[in-house]
């Protein structure tokens, strides 16, 4: 047994070793719990992406010196994370794509009732009724269309009509999305448990096309592989954006006042109860819902302001004309029964 | 063999088998909170037996279609006489690299409308079959071809003569690693999410996402901890009682290399044909996505800053994660007690359940005993620990199995602690077994997203957080940078692992 081994077998612990400490280094740079009241430090989990909302976090810090330790995750899954770290979270806020997961962290008690000053600029249809948490952003269900085949005044005016016979093998839509989920919620409330089911059925029947995510669809919509897209409307005005709307072969259109096709859902946030009373975390939804922000995020994004007096990005129909289904958006938490549903019907 | 393992080694393999098993004990907190009522009703679910048939098939289907594609490929990339022997090896290792949901994405942006279970088996294959190549490669370079000459002297043909001899000796890795795709498609969420295939961590992720219902994914998740079991036991069922070392006069002669002849070219096509399935589609495809993002730029500070923290977690994750799968393998390979099937057995419960609850597990428990631990590197090298333990285990037990464990009673005989014992004379030959197993890790935990996500400490961004960040817009293309530096960073240790497997003739008596 030859004994130059011995060498190699050090070196390789050696490496092991000194990976070790350098991964242990890293971990220094956190702690574990939330911020104290008032250190200019404040922790968020953010459902929205880094990419969008990290610039506004910079900016934050920038006008007020409160620092922001971003925790980016999805937004059902922080809302988990949360629930399972209880009183012993780290975190002050909870920034979510949707009202639902924000409604979920209420539901098990871990938000604090938000100052009635810091979110009546946002109308009472888009915060929850015990102020434990507020909108920042809206985004409406649209219908995309290939507007090389289709002539605008062709589109269905009513999501309903998609289950007709000229339509087949026409629709795209993402079941697995948590927007499309929740305009089958909205479906399930506007329309009833069966009629909601029978759109499902038909629609399957009809050769509805599934795809994983919106942006997707619209790619598929704007290449002219389909025709017609349930999809939300800021990527149509995200992909525009890109490209050039002059360049966008698919357009955008609205359903008819009171149509689950135009659901408006929100994005938003709450803070943690143990936080509630921490300045800086307040400050940081406040700074969210300032003008200034509110005008950030609907550049970036191009999804709706919620505050009064903000003005949309130009093209975009305003959110006040959006006669969308008649639901409290708190009614779209639970989606148990929706998913039980698109199983029951085999689209997942 | 000594029938007892010493009580140094049980209990060091039990402290491993109790880490992995941790999530367990979170889960039946989680379970025993609903009540009887609550779990029977998801239980008895006409959807939880689909979703037990469907995830099944996949992983066996998944499982036995790489025996059938990994183990001709094995023979072919160490016995035969091919041109470019290296590169076949190193190609047949790459897939590893590849993260379920990039290989995933890159068919379905490729070949539009590709879905559902058969699509999902074959991305699954394409890239899980580097799991049997390596190992019984490995096995193939080291088998002494004097059995095969025996058995050819006593008039078999060449094949049966291989059949008899040769093909039993690569049989205990083949299940080794059949049982570790099997238990990875179990828990993968990447691919059937991409895919839409209704499998069990569909439906726990969907617990949470959709109704935030820690209870159901809990209930489910014991069933899949229950399907991990079955497999587990099958596994052990097959494997033989024999070990591979050989003692006896003499030195092991390296096998001779087979020339096919007229058999080359196709067997050739069966090598190109493979690569370019797992490795020319997802390349392509990440080509395509690469040179769309051009106007987005790379953001090199970032991707360079990300690459670091990569490496540094994972490879907390590979060192913890091979330190306890050492005295499983060694317990695995030498002795055969109803408690060391106990261990192993544990030891592997991990890597079937999908990151999201190996992640909610350690939040429930690093608050509750540790927590000042919480999102810390330690805790998320624990997480990859539990996860990929099992892929370090089964190298260190393969590569323990073939020294002679004479050598090590020799050593003892003569004075040496069992400890010393080992690492003086086992771990020397063994140890390219090892750093395989670590590698292993390494590069399984550079790709894991769900737990990293929730484990990592607040700020910390690695490649696999970034590329899942910038998916998460519209757009894919600025993704594609960051996919592409995952992809070829992790090949770098699926490189160096083919060298050691594949490459290493060493072992037996030196």
């Amino acid at each position: 047994m030859s004994k130059s081994r011995t060498p190699r077998l050090r070196t390789l612990a050696l490496l092991a070793s000194a990976t070790l400490v350098l991964g242990l280094t890293a971990a220094c740079g956190s702690d574990g719990n939330a911020a104290a009241e008032g250190d200019k430090s404040i922790t968020v989990y953010s459902g929205r992406s880094e990419e969008l909302v990290k610039p506004i976090f910079e900016a934050f810090t920038q006008q007020t010196g409160i620092a922001v330790q971003a925790r980016y995750g999805d937004s059902a899954e922080l809302a988990a994370q949360l629930i399972e770290e209880g009183d012993k979270t780290p975190a002050d806020v909870f920034l979510s794509q949707d009202a639902g997961a924000l409604g979920a962290v209420s539901k098990e008690g871990a938000l604090g009732a938000l100052p009635a000053g810091a979110i009546e600029s946002v109308p009472a249809k888009y915060r929850a009724a015990d102020a434990s948490w507020v909108g920042v952003t809206g985004r409406a269900r649209a219908i995309a269309y290939d507007g090389k085949t289709i002539k605008a005044s062709d589109v269905p005016t009513s999501v309903l009509e998609f289950t007709k016979p000229q339509y087949k093998n026409q629709v795209a839509i993402a079941p697995t999305n948590a927007s499309f989920q929740a305009f089958i919620t909205a479906l399930r409330l506007t329309e009833g448990e069966d009629a909601a089911k029978k759109w499902l059925q038909d629609m399957k029947a009809n050769g509805v096309k599934s795809y994983e995510k919106n942006a997707l669809i619209l790619d598929a919509v704007d290449k002219g592989q389909i025709n017609f897209g349930l999809i939300n409307n800021y990527y149509w005005y995200q992909k525009a954006a890109e490209v050039g709307e002059e360049k966008m072969r698919a357009q955008i259109s609205f359903t008819e006042p009171g149509d689950a096709g135009s659901l408006v859902n929100v994005a938003g946030a709450g803070v943690l109860k143990d936080s509630i009373t921490d300045a800086d975390s307040l400050a940081f939804v406040e700074y969210l819902l300032s003008e200034q922000t509110q005008k950030l995020f609907v550049e970036k994004t191009k999804e709706y302001p919620l505050v009064a007096g903000v003005a949309p990005v130009a093209g975009l129909a305003p959110l006040s004309t959006l006669k969308g289904p008649d639901v409290d958006l708190a009614d779209l938490a639970d989606l148990a029964a929706t998913l039980e549903l698109l199983q029951e019907v085999g689209l997942t | 063999m000594s029938p007892r393992p010493s009580r140094v080694l049980l209990a060091a393999g039990a402290i491993s088998a109790v880490v992995a098993c941790a999530p367990l004990v979170y889960l039946a907190v989680r379970t025993f909170d609903a009540g009887l009522a609550t779990v029977l009703d998801t239980l008895w679910r006409q959807r939880t037996a689909a979703l037990t048939v469907r995830s099944l098939s996949l992983a066996i289907g998944v499982a036995l279609s790489c025996l059938a594609i990994g183990i001709p490929t094995a023979w072919l990339v160490a016995r035969a006489k091919l041109p470019m022997r290296g590169l076949w090896l190193v190609l047949a290792a790459l897939p590893l690299a590849l993260p379920s949901y990039v290989a995933a994405f890159a068919w379905v942006s490729t070949f539009a409308g590709f879905a559902g279970f058969f699509a999902a088996w074959l991305v699954l294959t394409s890239i899980s079959t580097p799991y049997v190549v390596l190992p019984v490669a490995a096995v193939l370079r080291r088998a002494d071809p004097a059995l095969e000459e025996v058995a050819r002297s006593l008039g078999r043909s060449r094949w049966r003569a291989a059949a008899a001899t040769t093909l039993p000796l690569t049989a205990p890795a083949a299940a080794a690693g059949a049982l570790l795709v099997a238990l990875y498609v179990l828990s993968d969420f990447g691919a059937v999410s991409v895919l839409r295939v209704d499998v069990f961590t569909r439906a726990i992720f969907a617990s949470y996402r959709a109704s935030f219902d820690r209870t159901g994914a809990a209930v489910l998740s014991l069933v899949l901890v229950a399907l991990a079991f079955l497999l587990v036991w099958l596994e052990q069922r097959t494997r033989s009682r024999a070990g591979s070392w050989r003692v006896g006069g003499g030195t092991r002669r390296e096998a001779p290399l087979i020339d096919l002849g007229r058999w080359t070219p196709l067997a050739l096509l069966w090598l190109i044909v493979s690569s370019a399935i797992a490795l020319g589609v997802p390349a392509y495809g990440l080509a395509i996505r690469m040179a769309e993002g051009r106007r987005f730029g790379i953001d090199v500070p970032e991707l360079a800053s990300a690459t670091a923290s990569t490496v540094g977690v994972a490879g907390a994750g590979a060192l913890l994660a091979t330190a306890l799968a050492i005295p499983v393998g060694i317990l695995a390979a030498r002795y055969r007690t109803r408690s060391t099937r106990a261990i192993e057995t544990g030891a592997y419960i991990g890597h079937s359940l999908p990151g999201v609850v190996v992640g909610l597990s350690l939040v429930f428990l690093t608050l509750t005993l540790l927590p000042g631990m919480y999102q810390t590197v330690l805790t998320l090298a624990v997480a990859y620990t539990v996860l990929f333990m099992p892929n370090a285990i089964g190298s260190v037990r393969t590569a323990t199995s073939q020294v002679p464990p004479v050598l090590e009673q020799m050593a003892r005989s003569l004075g040496r602690s069992p400890v010393r014992a080992w690492t003086d004379v086992t771990a020397r030959i063994a140890w390219p077994g090892v750093a395989a197993g670590a590698l292993l890790v390494l590069l399984t935990a550079m790709k894991e997203l769900p737990a990293t996500l929730m484990l990592r400490p607040t700020g910390l961004d690695t490649l696999a957080t970034e590329l899942w960040t910038r998916t998460e817009i519209a757009s894919y293309s600025q993704a594609a940078p960051f996919a592409v530096a995952l992809v070829l960073l992790a090949a770098l240790p699926a490189f160096l692992v083919s060298r050691t497997m594949g490459g290493q003739a060493s072992g037996g008596h030196e």
